[in-house]
């Protein structure tokens, strides 16, 4: 079975993220959603390979890995520097 | 003097008195005496033309702005002789790390100096008045340049051949005739001004707190940024380390602000103290808040008046790309210049100048704009994208490369520019015409110290004769490899230390149309 790919397969992330941005230009979030929506089912059909597909849909679903990882709102004037990195 | 008493002083030098006579002569005036201006007087200066700054203040302002200096900056400071003295001062970084939330481990993180064994680091971190006080002082040493502080210019009138210029020194009015003018008179540029010319491009609904502070702490020399921190939530941070125990923090602000009230230090103190805990000790060194465009003039050359730094583009400051960006401007327009003024080539070289600097100015907007869009979203869609991202990058590497805290400097290619000379032997990668000579290491010192302020053939062991006046710097192993100069090759190099041509079988021929075209398309030798 293949797997999804989650390592660096990409470049020119910088264009491409414009690129998606433009996308969502002067639209609605209706007409967004609609757009987003679009663009996965086409990717979707490249991909070719329903169990990938599927990976990837566990993968960003609310509660996959990185997703609500902290709350927003959390406050702590402790948070800096010292030990951090490295 | 007048009407500057809310700028604070890093050194007093006093207003010049205005000339003797009514009307005054300059060969080149430059408008403005901030890092780009001097810089610029400086490499005129050290070309031996009597040059003229004319600057409204007559001190260094005591403000940090601008403190992120690039390996390229470097480079061009190097070849003015005040790299050593700006790169000692300085804190050495390459390394800057992306933060999400509470999070301890960076989401992201690059390196500013993939390829080790250069002689400058990725980037210094230095408060700009060190910079300006160093550039200077080596102009005070140039008997053929003169500084007027404290001198107003009030109008400027072009003419075919020069430009003059009606300025106003301590109440006095005097006319100054040039030859040249260069404004490097700052994002509101007296000049563009007076000469009714704009800017064209976009500006952000943001705000920006910066916030320098002494204190002492102890963190490793690299760029730390936060997104949606414990301490900003919802926006984003920096902390950066300058020398003397400054430290640079930046806290988004948002748009809807009272940005007077901002900078009051009942306001700005909260937020030091939300980031480094309630019992930091720290004084004040500069506060500042502040909005940003990402706009350009149209054209930069305008007959004898050319414009530089933040007269001709403004970019936002996440990519540090603004003072930089306008070491690359006289970087580019010194050597033309000179040539002009030398009568060693005609006029139209300084219409490459605006070829190649607007192409540099257009890549650090299209990078400013770019970083800004992910820092201020401005819809609940690109919002979405970008949480996304952030979210995803915590524990996925495909998502990492698209985090954009600022893409930050580095020296921009012209690989269109009219004055290099297109590949005709079958290259396949190496140093391309229009690209700039990466450093390496070459017998006991640097491949960058051996190119001066002229053009340079650099060799891999080819012996041939060159054009009169050419200068021939032999290079070999790494300095080789990293130009892809196989063994007989040649790449001829410009005075700013961009390729503009080479070759797999150099002859003077070749070499020799190389260098005229380079020139503007004046045959060499002159």
């Amino acid at each position: 079975m293949a797997e999804l790919r989650t390592d660096v397969n990409l470049s020119g992330h910088d264009d491409l993220y414009a690129a998606l941005l433009r996308l969502h230009e002067d639209r609605t979030e209706a007409e967004s959603l609609k757009i987003w929506s679009r663009l996965v089912l086409l990717l979707a059909n490249h991909i070719g390979d329903a169990e990938v597909v599927l990976q990837a849909i566990a993968l960003a679903r609310p509660g996959g890995a990185g997703a609500d990882a902290h709350p927003a709102d959390a406050t702590g004037p402790d948070r800096m520097p010292e030990g951090r990195g490295q | 003097m007048s009407g500057h008493h809310d700028i604070p002083v890093y050194r007093r030098i006093g207003a010049t008195p205005a000339p003797s006579v009514r009307t005054d002569q300059a060969g080149v005036v430059i408008a403005g005496a901030g890092p780009v201006g001097l810089a610029m007087a400086l490499d005129l200066g050290r070309r031996g033309h009597c040059v003229t700054v004319v600057t409204r203040l007559d001190f260094i302002a005591h403000c940090s702005k601008a403190i992120c200096f690039s390996k390229r900056s470097l480079d061009i400071l190097d070849r003015l002789g005040v790299g050593d003295a700006v790169v000692a001062k300085g804190v050495t970084w390459n390394v800057g790390k992306v933060f999400r939330g509470d999070g301890q481990q960076p989401i992201y993180q690059f390196d500013m100096l993939p390829v080790k064994d250069q002689k400058r680091p990725g980037f210094i971190n230095i408060q700009q008045y060190y910079v300006e006080e160093f550039l200077l002082d080596a102009l005070l040493a140039l008997p053929n340049v003169e500084i007027r502080w404290g001198h107003s210019i009030e109008q400027v009138t072009p003419r075919d051949d020069g430009v003059d210029l009606d300025i106003l020194a301590a109440g006095t009015d005097y006319r100054l005739t040039a030859d040249w003018l260069i404004a490097c008179d700052g994002s509101r540029s007296t000049v563009r001004a007076r000469m009714g010319l704009d800017f064209e491009g976009r500006v952000f609904e943001d705000n920006f707190l910066i916030a320098d502070i002494r204190m002492t702490h102890e963190m490793p020399p690299e760029r730390w940024f936060w997104f949606d921190p414990p301490f900003n939530p919802g926006k984003s941070a920096l902390m950066h380390r300058q020398p003397d125990d400054v430290w640079r923090l930046d806290f988004q602000l948002g748009w809807d602000i009272d940005r007077d009230a901002a900078t009051r230090p009942e306001n700005v103190e909260p937020y030091i103290r939300a980031m480094l805990g309630g019992d930091v000790e720290f004084e004040r060194e500069w506060y500042s808040v502040y909005t940003f465009q990402c706009r350009r003039m149209a054209r930069f050359v305008h007959g004898h008046v050319i414009f530089a730094g933040d007269s001709a583009h403004l970019v936002s400051p996440f990519g540090a790309r603004g003072c930089n960006g306008g070491f690359a401007d006289i970087d580019n327009l010194g050597w033309k210049l000179d040539l002009v003024l030398r009568g060693k080539a005609d006029q139209r070289l300084v219409q490459s100048y605006d070829h190649e600097a607007v192409l540099t100015a257009d890549e650090n907007i299209l990078n400013s704009t770019r970083s800004t869009d992910f820092l201020t979203p401005k819809s609940p869609a690109s919002q979405a994208l970008r949480d996304a991202v952030l979210e995803l990058a915590q524990d996925h590497e495909f998502a990492r490369p698209f985090v954009n805290s600022g893409r930050l400097s580095t020296a921009v290619a012209y690989p269109e520019s009219p004055l290099s000379t297109p590949d005709e032997d079958g290259w396949q990668g190496g140093v391309a015409p229009g690209a700039p000579v990466p450093d390496a290491p070459l017998g006991d010192g640097w491949l960058l110290e051996r190119l001066g302020d002229d053009f340079v053939l650099l060799v891999h062991g080819w012996q041939g004769e060159v054009p009169a006046g050419l200068c021939v710097v032999a290079t070999q192993g790494a300095a080789a490899r990293r130009l892809g100069l196989p063994a007989g090759a040649a790449c001829l190099v410009r005075p700013d230390q961009y390729v503009a041509a080479r070759w797999m079988q150099p002859d003077r021929d070749r070499i020799g149309a190389a260098l005229s075209r380079a020139n503007g398309g004046t045959p060499w030798p002159n």
